[in-house]
């Protein structure tokens, strides 16, 4: 049977100093091997959901808790942050807060989670190489990290925390600042580490077209609360995700006036471009 | 007021040439999106616009001045530019005092600056947070704060870097909207983006750059249907243009609307 890698029972929390619930009642069980992907308007608490997934609440950032909190089969507060380093990765919304400015170059960023996990100094060489080589780092290995462009920093935050190797990835709109071939290089590499490893990946975008492509599960989280989870096709096509702010991909948008111009009942609504021209073919 | 870009090349040092060569013309009223690989000269070249950065070689004018001639303070008297990180931006410590900061500037009289402060934080729906620190807000929030400072200042020409970033669907329209009517004011938009289905949407006119050079120029019903030369400076067409092409129908929809249209009427 799949492991459960991390588990929330009714779980809420509220940042210290602030009234409100940033997240509530929230269950969710996450299996290995899973990829995750979470929506949801501005504010929903999606990154909240990422800092309780990936430790840094409680560890990190502190506020009233209630309800269960488990990271591979123990209590969250219970097990220290140096533990759950080596074990979760998470790569924030903003690259340009991810970048540790301990260290003077690319190559020395990405050594650095590493050299904190205690890694041996070979096996060290050997990750850092490849992840370099893997995110198109290697040319720029011996610039410092604040001379990069935005998509290269982003790479970067990409770069530091997958060399580590994590058994839980969460990846914060990971691809905002990448042009689209390098969004969509980021997504493939994601979803083949989680096709050929037993990586768990909890992704948070707003590209719900890829998120269609790649996820197993998507969770819908509005004003702090799961409204919904089930596979890509079922949930993204849900009309309440318009009022809600979350969208639809353009495919089920034209699909949808599609169905509502046509007298004859219509297939289920696209979410991925193979579908749409699936839908759309007796139309031409 | 227009813009004339002319053999416009910027070199950073003497290993990295951002921009070579280029040459754009861009009257007064046009939408027009920037689009291109990471890398590719498009910050550069707003910045160029904006007078942040002089040409190493040849000539940016606006209307009747060159920019190399005037300080970055008296082009934001024409130019209002939102920055790709709002971080880099803002500074005040209440978002009405953020927004407040450019018409001050530019010598406003208060009854003015108060009228085009609140109007602009409407038009990105931070009316009710104006108490607030900056860095209160979501980070999504801070770029929709980024967005007003530079409505506030009413400047004929504005150019938005990535406005979309991270962006839900509800904000994209909210700035869509902002986009419509600065069109409809007969103000220049110029915008950095790599979110094709909002350039597809709100913007007429597309440049593509690639390592510096202007690779396409032209409406964007023809430049984003060029799938093969769009490939080679990274980027995909909007969904659309993808679901038309894989129809095996050469047509180009910037909106689901516009693309169900088009198929009822073919």
């Amino acid at each position: 049977m799949t492991k459960t890698i991390a588990h929330l029972t009714d779980f809420s929390f509220s940042y210290a100093g602030s009234g409100t619930k940033a997240i509530q009642e929230i269950n969710l069980a996450i299996k290995e091997g899973e990829l995750i992907g979470v929506i949801g308007p501005s504010g929903a608490g999606k990154s909240t959901l990422g800092y309780a997934l990936s430790g840094f609440i409680p560890h990190f950032f502190t506020g009233d808790l209630s309800g269960n909190q488990q990271l591979f089969g123990q209590e969250t507060s219970q097990t220290p942050l140096s533990e759950l380093a080596g074990r979760t990765g998470m790569v924030v919304q903003n690259p340009f807060n991810q970048i540790s400015g301990a260290r003077y170059t690319v190559r020395e960023e990405v050594a650095f989670g590493l050299e904190n996990l205690g890694t041996d100094r070979k096996l060290m060489d050997k990750r850092v190489n490849e992840t370099l080589e893997r995110f198109k780092l290697a040319s720029l290995r011996d610039r410092s990290p604040y001379e990069l462009s935005g998509g290269q920093q982003q790479r970067l935050a990409l770069a530091s925390i997958l060399a580590m190797e994590p058994d839980l990835l969460i990846l914060d709109e990971p691809t905002s600042q990448l042009d689209p071939a390098g969004a969509e290089e980021v997504f493939e590499s994601v979803h083949t580490l989680t096709e050929t490893s037993s990586t768990t990946v909890v992704l948070i975008s707003h590209k719900l077209e890829w998120l269609a492509e790649v996820a197993d599960r998507i969770l819908v989280l509005v004003a702090g609360r799961i409204r919904g989870q089930g596979p890509p096709r079922e949930i993204l096509t849900q009309p309440d995700l318009e009022p809600w702010g979350i969208g639809s991909t353009q495919y089920t948008r034209a699909a949808r006036l599609a169905s509502s111009a046509a007298d004859t009942s219509q297939p289920a609504l696209p979410v991925t471009l193979d579908q749409a021209v699936g839908f759309f073919k007796p139309w031409i | 007021m227009d813009i004339n870009i002319q053999d416009l090349t910027h070199a950073y040092n003497s290993q990295v040439t951002a921009l070579k060569g280029v040459n754009l013309r861009i009257p007064r009223g046009d939408c027009l999106a920037i689009i291109g690989e990471n890398g590719a000269g498009k910050t550069t070249l707003a910045k160029q616009i904006n007078g942040l950065l002089k040409p190493s070689q040849g000539v940016v004018n606006i209307g009747e001045h060159t920019t190399a001639e005037l300080s970055p303070a008296k082009i934001a008297r024409f130019v209002g530019y939102a920055f790709q990180n709002p971080d880099q931006q803002l500074f005040a410590s209440k978002v009405v005092d953020e927004v407040r900061f450019g018409p001050v500037n530019l010598g406003y009289s208060s009854q003015e600056v108060t009228t085009f402060t609140e109007q602009a934080l409407a038009a990105v729906g931070l009316e009710d947070q104006t108490e607030k620190h900056p860095y209160d807000l979501h980070l999504a929030d801070r770029k929709l704060l980024s967005l007003a400072a530079v409505l506030a200042m009413r400047t004929p020409i504005v150019i938005f870097d990535e406005p979309t970033t991270g962006q839900d669907a509800l904000h994209i329209q909210k700035i869509g909207a902002i986009i419509q009517q600065l069109k409809a004011q007969g103000r220049t938009v110029i915008t950095i983006s790599h979110d094709l289905d909002f350039c597809a949407a709100y913007f007429e006119r597309v440049v593509v750059l690639r390592r510096g050079e202007v690779i396409a120029d032209g409406p964007a019903a023809e430049v984003l249907m060029q799938v093969d030369l769009l490939a080679t400076a990274a980027v995909k067409p909007p969904q659309l243009v993808r679901l038309a092409l894989g129809l095996g129908w050469d047509h180009f929809a910037g909106t689901p609307e516009d693309f169900m249209q088009a198929l009822q009427n073919k």
